[in-house]
């Protein structure tokens, strides 16, 4: 799993070092939980464009702040739906261009095998110390993770037990480390090629919480860079939509 | 004042944790910062630069090794679960744990200065005054080394307080346990509340200019040995 | 032997190594004199315990300090000395008095020989008690600093060139203080410098070192008329001789000194003193001539039956120093070869001295 942790950790690296500098190059925020697939689909886009890609991961607010304050931009891939609406409101985004590229899943996940059971009932025991969620106030995972506690009536039992990462990367994190036993993170975390890579996750009924709608737009600097443009095409398409899917995101 | 509950627990606890960490810094520190003036070691030049550490390192570094090290399956981890404390992240404990190690330079580098700028010679005098050895620390070192006392204690204490990386990396921001001023102001920020984000941000700017008016403002009455 | 200090130290330092074996008296003071480098300040610190001599012994009135042998090496702060450093060395966060009671406060009752109101009036600290040291001149300072090392009652008092920052003025401000300590205390003390005026009016002993090795150790007087030592070859090579005041002569304003031995009337220029007080005088040799008969009608005063000791030629090759005996004190004469010749010197030969000069020293 620090395997895992460090892969991200570089990946701005990683991607820089791809895109190189000069022409025709896109610069895109990216909200953590969309790390995985990003990287898998820098290649492609540019193997399919020819335009480069360079990406910035954070937490979307931050990014909000960030794109409010001049930051150079180009496309925002969000973590919710609400903060690009909210930057079109503002004048920051070019009008029309915002969609839904992916669903977010949540998942209830332990670096433990078999710890995890195949209903979440694990989270009715006494045997974990910590639940580690994404800041409510902030991360839609967070916020969903709050919901699910709350529609399976565990909200006040485990108010106690909850410690937050500020980012659904954080709280990853915490669960990786074995600090904390048990951990709500979304599922393109943990999933990769359709397939759970360590330890032991319940994917969270899509029932139990608001869907997490992550949106994309162009951003205000990136309005007259076709590669902005060829980007959010890049991503509504088919080869892209397989990819998120595999990560366990719906479309 | 737009300040709610949960920015005034912030305060209090970033008190509370600056405090503890600075009067447990002073306790470890002097000793280290004692043994670094007057050793002849060889081991001297590693631990000033193990001590130096936290000053270049980024604290997400400090941070990630102490969540990765304080956990169930790290050193320190596993240390602390068979003395039967429990594991320290997501805890007081482990914030101040943290806090001391990032902090720690700040502490014992002024301590050191003031230990070696005061040389030898007054605890000779000392001795051939028959102080023994613990009477001379307490009787002549540490009155001379007050002003880097006063410094080291400002400094971690500000030090502490401004600490954002390392919390943000093993506290689980947990009210009234791990959430500090620091942690609250970011997420003040990713929230979008930009008043309360200014009261506790322009409060720390204040807190911290203060501080360190009090800490420059002092230095002139700092006595010096010998004439 | 239990009287007296026994010092057989050994200190190896890259380029340097102090290694001496002394024994001195239990009482008076004992210069150590050598120039820079001569390891003076080494032994004091060796003694002390402040330095740790890798072999050694050393016992001081009775008292084993050290004995490598059998693996005793007492603690700076077990041994009962005073140390007084080049520079005070005061305790800047403590006043005066404060300053002084460091020590004093560490002394049982029973073992304080010395008490805070006696050591304020012996060094006149009585208008400064309340100051702190910032406040004080050099020469103050020093006095502190003498004053609080008295205050732990010492047994042995370690002076470690207690003037050698101090400017003329500030010397001659401390020196009478020293002197009243040198009468007033029963106490051996060792007094580190390289100033022989200070070795001349304070020391009764002399030790002579020379990168880390004693060249000579003796009586003032003796060691000072010593041929074979370097301090022959000083351009003010002369003796110290202590005398006893006999007498006062109102009109001419002359002071009568008995020497030592014989009896011997040195007259000098002086204000009255008591009688019996010892005083002590300097007589350098370039201010003693010769004569096989004894003169008649020469402004000189002071005439004294000698006999001839030895001899060495004096730097430069025109002159030559000449040792004699009065009445077992001894004296240098410098004269030039010329001169010697003339007068067909040889040991054993009784002749006069003339001493155009004598300085007082106290």
């Amino acid at each position: 799993m620090r395997r895992r942790f460090l892969t991200a950790l570089f990946a701005l690296i990683a991607i820089g070092r791809l895109s190189g500098a000069a022409a025709d190059e896109v610069q895109v925020a990216v909200a953590a939980n969309f790390a995985g697939p990003l990287q898998a689909m820098a290649e492609d886009f540019r193997n399919t464009t020819g335009h480069r890609l360079v990406a910035s991961f954070g937490a979307t607010g931050q990014f909000y702040a960030q794109i409010r304050h001049g930051a150079p931009f180009e496309v925002f891939l969000a973590a919710d739906a609400a903060t690009p609406a909210r930057l079109e409101e503002e004048g920051e985004a070019l009008p029309g261009s915002r969609f839904t590229y992916a669903i977010g899943t949540l998942a209830l996940w332990s670096a433990r095998p078999g710890y995890v059971d195949a209903g979440g009932e694990v989270l009715k025991g006494q045997g974990f110390r910590h639940l580690a969620i994404a800041n409510p106030k902030t991360a839609p995972y967070g916020q969903a993770a709050i919901q699910v506690l709350e529609r399976l009536g565990l909200r006040e039992a485990l108010a106690g037990r909850l410690v937050e990462g500020q980012s659904i990367t954080q709280a990853h994190q915490f669960v990786a480390s074995g600090n904390a036993e048990l951990g709500f993170v979304a599922l393109s975390q943990i999933q990769q090629d359709g397939r759970l890579g360590s330890g032991s996750a319940w994917i969270v009924p899509a029932g139990l919480h608001e869907p997490i709608r992550q949106d994309a737009l162009i951003l205000a600097k990136g309005r007259d860079n076709p590669a902005a443009q060829a980007f959010l095409d890049y991503l509504k398409g088919e080869r892209a939509g397989r990819l998120i899917e595999s990560f366990g995101y719906g479309r | 004042m737009p300040l709610g509950p949960a920015d005034l627990a912030a305060i209090w606890l970033t008190l509370k944790l600056a405090t503890l960490t600075t009067l447990l810094l002073l306790l470890l520190g002097t000793p280290i910062a004692w043994w670094l003036a007057h050793t002849r070691s060889r081991l001297k030049a590693p631990v000033s630069a193990l001590v130096a550490l936290p000053l270049v390192l980024p604290p997400t570094v400090i941070g990630f090794y102490l969540l990765v090290g304080m956990g169930p399956n790290g050193p320190i981890g596993q240390l602390t679960q068979s003395l039967g404390l429990g594991l320290l992240p997501f805890s007081f404990a482990g914030l101040v744990v943290g806090s001391m190690i990032y902090s720690l330079p700040f502490v014992v580098q002024p301590l050191h200065n003031a230990f070696v700028a005061m040389g030898t010679r007054p605890l000779e005098v000392a001795a051939t005054l028959r102080a023994g050895p613990w009477d001379r620390f307490f009787t002549v070192a540490l009155p001379l080394a007050r002003p880097g006392l006063f410094s080291a204690g400002v400094l971690g204490f500000a030090h502490t307080v401004g600490e954002f990386g390392v919390v943000l990396m093993i506290g689980g921001n947990i009210p009234e346990k791990t959430r500090v001023v620091s942690v609250q102001i970011y997420d003040r920020v990713e929230a979008l509340e930009y008043a309360q984000a200014h009261w506790l941000a322009g409060g720390m700017l204040a807190f911290s200019f203060l501080i360190l008016l009090a800490l420059y403002s002092s230095r002139r009455l700092r006595p010096a040995w010998g004439n | 032997m239990a009287e007296g200090i026994e010092a057989r130290l050994r200190l190896d330092y890259p380029g340097f190594v102090l290694d001496v074996d002394l024994r001195l008296p239990g009482r008076g003071v004992t210069a150590l004199f050598g120039p820079s480098g001569s390891g003076k300040t080494s032994l004091l610190r060796c003694i002390a315990g402040l330095e740790r001599a890798g072999q050694g012994f050393l016992r001081v009135n009775g008292e084993l300090w050290q004995d490598s042998a059998a693996h005793l090496l007492l603690p700076t702060h077990r041994r009962a000395l005073g140390y007084v450093f080049q520079e005070a060395s005061l305790f800047e966060h403590l006043n005066v008095r404060r300053n002084l009671e460091y020590g004093w406060k560490r002394i049982p009752e029973a073992q304080r020989r010395v008490g805070l109101e006696q050591a304020v009036a012996l060094l006149g600290l009585g208008h400064l008690l309340e100051r702190m040291p910032q406040r004080l001149s050099g020469g103050e300072r020093q006095r502190v600093g003498i004053a609080r090392a008295l205050l732990t009652s010492p047994r042995l008092l370690l002076l470690d060139e207690p003037l050698a920052a101090l400017d003329v003025r500030l010397k001659n401000e401390i020196l009478p203080y020293l002197e009243r300590l040198h009468d007033e205390l029963d106490i051996p003390v060792l007094y580190v410098s390289h100033a022989p005026d200070e070795v001349a009016r304070l020391a009764d002993h002399l030790v002579l070192l020379e990168q880390g090795r004693v060249l000579a150790s003796g009586p003032l007087g003796d060691t000072l008329a010593r041929l074979d030592l370097p301090l022959a070859l000083a351009e003010d090579a002369g003796v110290v001789v202590e005398g006893r005041v006999v007498g006062h002569d109102a009109h001419y304003q002359l002071l009568s000194l008995a020497l030592p031995g014989g009896g011997e009337l040195l007259r000098v220029a002086h204000a009255p003193l008591a009688t019996g007080r010892q005083l002590r005088c300097k007589i350098q040799a370039r201010d003693v001539s010769l004569s096989l008969q004894r003169p008649e009608g020469s402004s000189i005063l002071n005439l004294l039956p000698a006999q001839v000791s030895g001899e060495l030629p004096a730097a430069g090759g025109a002159h030559v120093l000449v040792r004699l005996e009065v009445a077992g004190t001894p004296l240098l004469a410098r004269i030039t070869r010329y001169s010697r010749d003339q007068l067909g010197l040889f040991p054993g030969q009784r002749l006069w001295a003339q001493v155009k000069a004598v300085a007082v020293l106290a």
